[in-house]
């Protein structure tokens, strides 16, 4: 019991670590998010030549898998891999917006 | 009682006392792409007319013209199909006619709008005069690269699909389909040659174009430039190019390269490469000039602060441009002495001397895309 809660307790660390790019950077990755991303999953992200990104087209999409997808791309689709432009904890983050919905 | 009915005939005369007439030719609009809204401009004075609000979604908007260049019709991405009366600077008719849409046409004669659509993949028609939708051609893909063609015809390829198909909408309440199947892996656009003869459709699966003969599209698609990559791995595309008929100067068709930073020339009397070009980055838009004897391009994310200029008769690159960050669009006067740019991270429209490349003038606008010019109104394929 006691080794389970120090578990939850470093994943719950880790999430908060992995969650916060500076606020500078945040601006700059939402800007990306809804104009990059955008010239294929639309600006308000309904999709376009890519699925939607809205939060109800996401909600049963697995975070791990979705960022290992914008760092990597997906082969035989139109997905580039955005590796060269994010850091892990940058995808990550990105994917946790997109489940909330980007602030409007 | 009858003071108030000659206030009435001063305030009707008022109303009557129209402005001078313009003619549109020299009109044109400019998409204000997270606003929603169209900036009306003029190219003879580099000024901005007013702006129109309402659009929906414009990410992605493109725009044809009514053939007498008084009125246009703005694609919307969500699916919103809207007229714009550029004399009276106010939307005529709009009609949401799909979830999600990606551009359309105008018909030979101007009586027909077609827009592409992505969800539901098709094609839909609608009378240009009312937006009353006439037809629905439903193509189970996304749709990509639609052209008007002569004979009433619009000519558009299918994503997933791998097709290209013509529709004739002579009778535009019962269109007439010709489907090309089998023209290669994923063609993300295309777009007619400007004597209404070829349509050629980008392909993004594979390295290649395909190319139908509108005179005779009973044979089918062939491949041109195809394998033009050698075997070598593109490079990731983080925007898809653009294809229209400006790409065409004199003889040869000046065609981004997709993951490469190259410009493809190909020749069009004889099919086959007649060159290719080394550039700043993953092109866009490849434009020639109208004169044909440049072809100005701009750039894919992350290289897309820059524009390059292409002498035709050298092949080569002469000049380079940084008319502002995220350049998304340019659009030539018709006879090709100013270019007009946007640069969507700076928010503002640059107008270029084409000839000495000077700066005639910076406007202002918010995040803008698209510049469409009323002279697309008197084109085959725009």
């Amino acid at each position: 019991m006691h080794r389970m809660a120090t578990l939850l307790g470093l994943m719950a660390a880790g999430v908060v670590s992995a969650a916060e790019p500076p606020p500078a950077r945040r601006a700059e990755l939402l800007h990306l998010v809804r104009q990059d991303c955008g010239s294929c999953h639309g600006l308000t992200l309904k999709g376009g030549l890519g699925p939607s990104l809205e939060p109800a087209a996401l909600a049963e999409k697995d975070a791990e898998q979705m960022s290992f997808v914008i760092l990597n791309g997906r082969r035989g689709t139109a997905m580039p891999p955005w590796k060269p432009f994010l850091s892990e904890t940058e995808a990550r983050w990105i994917v946790e917006q997109l489940k909330k919905g980007l602030p409007k | 009682m009858r003071l108030l009915a000659i206030a009435a005939i001063v305030l009707g005369l008022s109303a009557c006392a129209t402005p001078e007439p313009r003619g549109t030719g020299d009109l044109g609009l400019v998409v204000e792409r997270a606003a929603g809204r169209i900036m009306l401009i003029e190219t003879s004075g580099h000024s901005v007319l007013g702006r129109i609000d309402g659009l929906g979604d414009l990410s992605h908007a493109s725009a044809v013209f009514s053939r007498d260049g008084r009125y246009a019709y703005v694609f919307g991405r969500d699916g919103g199909l809207t007229k714009v009366d550029l004399l009276r600077e106010r939307i005529e008719a709009r009609v949401i006619q799909a979830g999600n849409s990606i551009g359309g046409a105008i018909s030979q004669d101007g009586r027909v709008v077609a827009v592409a659509n992505y969800t539901p993949g098709g094609v839909r028609l609608f009378d240009a005069r009312t937006l009353e939708p006439l037809a629905e051609v439903p193509t189970g893909s996304k749709v990509v690269g639609i052209a008007d063609a002569p004979g009433n015809r619009f000519v558009f390829s299918l994503f997933e699909a791998g097709q290209i198909w013509i529709v004739d909408a002579s009778d535009p309440r019962r269109p007439q389909v010709r489907k090309i199947a089998g023209v290669g892996k994923q063609p993300y656009d295309g777009f007619i040659t400007p004597s209404g003869r070829y349509y050629i459709a980008g392909l993004f699966g594979e390295d290649g174009l395909a190319l139908v003969d509108m005179w005779n599209p009973e044979a089918g698609a062939r491949r041109v430039l195809g394998g033009y990559g050698r075997g070598e791995e593109p490079l990731p595309v983080y925007k898809m190019p653009h294809l229209r008929g400006w790409a065409v100067a004199g003889r040869y068709i000046f065609l981004p390269a997709i993951g490469r930073h190259e410009v493809l020339v190909l020749d069009s009397v004889t099919w086959t490469e007649a060159g290719r070009i080394a550039v700043h980055g993953q092109p866009v838009f490849a434009v020639a000039q109208p004169g044909a004897r440049r072809v100005w391009v701009n750039f894919a994310f992350p290289d897309n602060g820059v524009v390059q200029v292409i002498d035709v008769a050298d092949m080569k690159v002469v000049k380079e441009l940084k008319p502002g960050r995220a350049v998304l669009h340019l659009e030539f006067t018709p006879r090709g002495e100013q270019a007009w740019i946007s640069s969507r991270d700076d928010g503002r429209v640059t107008v270029y001397d084409a000839a000495s490349f000077a700066e005639l003038a910076r406007l202002p606008a918010e995040s803008p895309s698209g510049i469409f010019l009323t002279s697309r109104g008197a084109m085959t394929g725009f």
